[in-house]
């Protein structure tokens, strides 16, 4: 079976954004593996160690440097690679799903295509589901549990609080992986050596077909969000504290 | 005059909570025309509360109980709906069970999706959402309709605005294809309401030290009413189960009040909680992260405070 895994390479979630003029930001940070997408590939990763014929293929659509995402993928395990080349750092979900799709589909056909949530720089938590309508296959997201047995697939979404969805969805469909799910593997020196032997394809953006003219959602600004400041500290005793913090979150109205 | 649809959600005949912030946010639009998209198989239980809170139609989607197991064709009822009712926007609740619904909507419509919406201007049509895990906020222009917005839990309160709640019957046309299947909802292991939506959370982190100390939390909780949240780091020492993780790989969180309890503070626990109207930090280091960026903070041992704080909060407190 072919597995597709959709990543993206974002900035390390500790990283101190400082945005810049024209709805961008200081790319000179520390940029990591978009952390859901890492368990969407471990997933796509134990699947073919559980003895399924399977090829995982690591799939991105970002700027040059994305191809170090893709090289972290091959060092975990990925078969090869396929990096469609943009030139600007955010697009709109529905660009980013036309691109994977036209990627994908030049490339097989896919049984199962994962990738995680969301994203943790734009966190737009849609790219699954605009996979699934140009695919026209079924798409389940925030997936903590997958199992998979005769072309069935088994997956449990956490829901509204405590609650867990048990789905089910024949072969071949789209999960959108959440933490819990597995827990991902680091590649090691060796693994990082051996990648580099293996296939990373590049497709130039403009090789896909033209980009669609009417966009419709438009990122005007990126602002930063200041820290609250220090807060007031409160004295006394424990009981003394807690009757003082009592006192002003109902003087405040807070409880 | 535009019209804009809100996603209902309700629990036993009775409207949610975030369902009606998300009315709100339409109000602020007086001349706009509100269509309540009900998917319950009887709206009548609701109508007084979406007629209160600002709902000139109330559209009853039909077959509705038939629709809840099959999420593919649960999101085209709705897109029907949009398309039959000419509407140029639809707004729903963040969680988890209404951005599911909105992203199915959309991606059939390829309509621009904005989920989890801080601020929403819908005459100029401009959002403003998290970037970067809460760091950054970005401005975004919708452009060619319909708008499907998704609002976070708790950032607009509800608003009284009566309007006429007129009742439409809607049989959307649905096929069922049923590709996906909801076979089962099962509870998790961890109990108790829901972080995502509750108006106050305390939250434990890795200096609660067991899985049984958070009784000391769940104590507090149950006197305050509030949800019982926790760090990543508890959660990875085995202190308490994923569903209840606050932060970056959790869940993002807006109480009105957030007690973070042996939580140093990270940069990803404060992407899920940064948005709280009111941060208390009690620690017992007194260089944490935490105290940096709070409202109020409590030094000491959290052993003594919470116990101390239930108290404070009992029917003998004496605040």
């Amino acid at each position: 079976m072919k597995i597709y895994v959709c990543l993206k390479h974002v900035p390390d979630t500790a990283a101190n954004i400082r945005p810049l003029a024209g709805a961008s930001f200081d790319e000179s940070v520390k940029f990591i593996v978009n952390p859901y997408d890492e368990y969407a590939l471990e997933q796509a990763l134990k699947i073919r160690e559980s003895g399924a014929d399977a090829e995982v293929v690591a799939v991105t659509a970002g700027r040059e440097a994305a191809v170090s995402t893709l090289r972290t993928a091959l060092a975990m395990g990925a078969d090869r690679a396929i990096h469609v080349k943009t030139d600007t750092y955010f697009m709109e979900a529905l660009e980013t799903a036309r691109l994977l799709h036209e990627a994908i589909s030049r490339d097989g056909s896919p049984d199962l295509i994962l990738t995680g949530r969301q994203s943790v720089d734009a966190e737009g938590m849609q790219i699954p589901y605009r996979l699934g309508v140009l695919f026209d296959l079924p798409v389940a997201v925030n997936v903590a549990s997958f199992s998979m047995a005769e072309g069935l697939v088994t997956v449990e979404r956490e829901i509204e609080g405590d609650l867990r969805e048990v789905i089910e969805m024949s072969l071949p469909c789209i999960v959108g992986a959440t933490r819990g799910l597995n827990h991902p593997r680091c590649a090691t020196l060796p693994d990082m050596m051996k990648a580099k032997k293996k296939e990373i394809r590049v497709i130039p953006q403009a090789d896909l077909g033209p980009e669609p003219a009417a966009s419709v959602v438009e990122l005007l600004e990126l602002k930063t969000v200041p820290d609250r400041g220090r807060g007031k500290m409160l004295v006394g005793s424990p009981d003394e504290m807690a009757r003082d913090l009592v006192r002003i979150l109902r003087e405040n109205k807070t409880l | 005059m535009a019209k804009i649809g809100v996603l209902i959600e309700s629990k036993g005949g009775e409207v949610r909570k975030t369902t009606l912030g998300v009315m709100a946010v339409i109000r602020q639009v007086p001349e706009a025309e509100l269509f309540a998209l009900e998917m319950a198989p009887d709206v009548e239980p609701c109508r007084e509360v979406l007629r209160r809170h600002g709902a000139d139609r109330i559209v009853a989607i039909g077959a509705a109980a038939e629709l809840s197991s099959f999420p593919e064709e649960k999101a085209a009822a709705v897109a029907a709906a949009v398309d039959h009712f000419g509407l140029d926007a639809l707004l729903g609740s963040s969680g988890q069970a209404g951005r599911d619904l909105l992203a199915r909507v959309a991606s059939l419509k390829r309509a621009p999706l904005v989920l989890d919406c801080l601020e929403v201007d819908l005459a100029r049509g401009i959002v403003r959402k998290s970037h970067f895990s809460g760091r950054t906020i970005a401005t975004l222009q919708l452009k060619t309709g319909p708008w499907i917005l998704g609002i976070r839990p708790n950032v607009f309160a509800e608003r009284i605005e009566p309007r006429p709640g007129e009742i439409i019957p809607y049989e959307a046309p649905v096929t069922f294809r049923k590709r996906i299947t909801v076979r089962q909802i099962r509870r998790g292991d961890a109990g108790g309401p829901d972080v995502s939506e509750a108006e106050i959370i305390i939250s434990g982190g890795r200096g609660v030290g067991s899985a049984e100390n958070f009784r000391i939390l769940r104590d507090c909780a149950s006197l305050l009413g509030a949800a019982v949240g926790a760090s990543r780091a508890a959660v990875d020492a085995g202190y308490a189960p994923h569903a209840l993780q606050v932060g970056q790989t959790g869940k993002t969180v807006s109480p009105k009040l957030y007690i973070a309890c042996g939580i140093s503070g990270s940069v990803q626990h404060f992407a899920g909680m940064k948005t709280s109207k009111v941060v208390i930090g009690i620690n017992r280091d007194k260089d944490a992260p935490i105290f940096q960026k709070c409202d109020y903070g409590l030094l000491g041992d959290l052993f003594e405070i919470v116990p101390a704080l239930t108290r404070a909060l009992g029917p003998d407190g004496t605040a």
